[in-house]
């Protein structure tokens, strides 16, 4: 049905979509579409775990640590993500050994999509580490007082009464980062990692239509994002504190 | 180690309950750039800048020593190259330049036309700035690059349109919609008191938004327009995958021309340490504004 839709709107109008009919274009777009999905399900998990490391050493006692913490987040904030994803590919990975795949061949250690992984998430922790941050300044330290006071250690305070509130406060923050990732993604393009832009550019540079892919790209992009505001925005109405606006 | 299950403190707390003045939660200072935990913020960015410079002299030395006789340093290589990198990176912020001009141009109408009273302005304004702020930034880059024409034919006058123009155009799409968002909130978050004042002593909508509105509101806007002007900064590199010969593509390109794999390291290094120098200052004086802007209760 689909298909023959857009076969007939190929033949009668010249518009060529091809990866609605064509299967071996479908694969590819989808193969895509899955990459970036990956890639982005991996580097927001990673992003958010290496976030909340960094907002419990940057309220450590060691000084180094939080020195550390600093640095980290202000120099990833303030770079090009597409120069630290450079950095990491050519640069970073280059020095690292290559293995054999078993036919002989030599693989790198880490592999494109791995770097795009490690980058974005490097990138993304980054800022998630000053959100959790601002979001843990909004719970007053008389919270955390009382906690201690009941005998809570830093961790235990930190996880059953600090984290619980700073979390949902900064949700709407957090949000906004991780749609930012999601754009972020297609960066891995210029690596070469085969996601759903590579996809999209490998197809329209052999089926020739430029326009009608990159329409359907943009289409694509703006459902993902889409889709995670959707999750997201359900999962902050599920968790708001009753009575808080912010 | 004490018992750490939950007490109900509350409990038993029944109608002579105290109140409190204590704050049960403190305002949620958002990002983009929150104070940081230590006072000095010049000591973070050097020490952020020393901490890569050393990492880079580390590097440098090491691609030195191991250079092979015969062969030229690679701090000789690296001086030969850095005068061009450099001007790679004055291309990245004129870009920068051309494109947060011409997208805050749009976006400042485009914010405007979101709190118009006609619905179908206001509500086309505001689908066109979601779509532009949810499309990823190379994809509508690349947008712009394979759609726009290479040259246009008015009344027999050709006008040329090099890559670099169809980048800014492409650069500016985001930026606009980013500014529409920055507008439209630095309007709306001006108390209606003031529109309500202002309809009393007989301004029109077009003099209280003039008048009264913007002049406020430009104030909130600054800030986070600066931010936006950062994160622009950053994205220029994104030109380099178009095509367009930039700080990025000449750091490739220096490193394919020498073809030392162990210049990688500094020769990166080198570049990002020059967007953070340019970087860092504004995202420092963001916070400086916003805090000075800051609205008090």
């Amino acid at each position: 049905m689909i298909a023959s839709f857009f076969t007939w709107l190929n033949d009668a109008y010249g518009l060529n979509f091809s990866i609605f009919y064509d299967a071996f274009d479908q694969a590819r777009f989808l193969k895509g579409l899955w990459t970036t999905v990956y890639i982005c399900l991996v580097s927001i998990t990673a992003s958010v775990v290496l976030g909340l490391l960094g907002v419990w050493v940057a309220g450590g006692r060691s000084r180094l640590g939080r020195l550390t913490v600093r640095i980290y987040v202000q120099f990833f904030r303030n770079t090009p993500p597409l120069v630290q994803l450079s950095f990491f590919y050519f640069a970073v990975g280059g020095l690292l050994p290559t293995i054999g795949d078993g036919a002989g061949a030599q693989v790198p250690l880490v592999g494109g999509t791995g770097w795009a992984i490690i980058a974005l998430s490097l990138f993304a922790g980054a800022f998630n580490a000053e959100i959790f941050r601002a979001g843990i300044e909004a719970v007053p330290s008389t919270m955390v007082e009382a906690a201690e006071s009941l005998g809570y250690t830093r961790f235990q305070s930190m996880v059953r009464i600090v984290l619980p509130l700073a979390f949902r406060i900064c949700l709407p923050a957090l949000n906004n980062n991780l749609v930012n990732l999601v754009k972020t993604t297609t960066l891995a393009y210029a690596i070469g990692v085969p996601e759903l832009l590579y996809a999209a550019s490998q197809i329209w540079s052999e089926v020739l239509n430029v326009r009608e892919m990159m329409n359907v790209l943009l289409v694509a992009y703006v459902l993902l994002v889409a889709v995670l505001v959707w999750l997201m925005s359900r999962w902050e109405r599920a968790m708001r504190i009753p009575g808080y606006a912010p | 180690m004490s018992d750490s299950r939950p007490v109900h403190i509350l409990q038993g707390c029944g109608v002579t309950c105290a109140t409190t003045d204590l704050p049960v939660l403190k305002p949620f200072r958002a990002p983009p750039i929150a104070p940081s935990g230590l006072a000095a913020p010049v000591v973070i960015g050097g020490a952020a800048l020393t901490c890569v410079a050393l990492l880079f002299g580390a590097s440098l030395a090491h691609a030195q020593l191991g250079a092979a006789t015969g062969r030229d340093g690679a701090l000789a290589i690296l001086l030969r190259w850095a005068p061009l990198i450099f001007q790679g990176f004055l291309f990245n912020i004129l870009i920068s330049f051309l494109a947060m001009a011409l997208g805050t141009v749009v976006g400042v109408v485009a914010g405007i036309a979101q709190v118009s009273l006609a619905a179908p302005v206001r509500k086309s304004a505001w689908a066109l700035t979601q779509f532009f702020r949810n499309a990823p930034w190379l994809v509508l880059l690349f947008y712009a690059m394979f759609l726009l024409p290479f040259e246009f034919r008015v009344l027999g006058l050709t006008i040329a349109f090099p890559a670099w123009v169809k980048a800014i155009i492409g650069l500016a799409l985001p930026v606009a919609a980013n500014v529409s968002e920055i507008v439209r909130g630095g309007i709306t978050s001006i108390p209606s008191g003031q529109w309500e004042s202002a309809e009393s002593l007989a301004f029109s909508r077009r003099q209280t938004m003039w008048m009264i509105i913007l002049p406020q509101a430009v104030k909130r806007m600054i800030p986070p327009w600066m931010n936006l002007y950062a994160i622009l900064t950053m994205a220029t590199t994104l030109i380099s995958v178009v095509g367009i010969q930039d700080g990025l593509s000449i750091t490739r390109g220096a490193l394919i021309a020498e073809s030392r794999p162990d210049l990688m390291i500094p020769m990166y290094l080198l570049l990002l340490m020059m967007f953070f120098a340019y970087c860092y200052p504004i995202a420092r004086a963001t916070l400086a504004l916003e805090r000075r802007f800051s609205v008090r209760a």
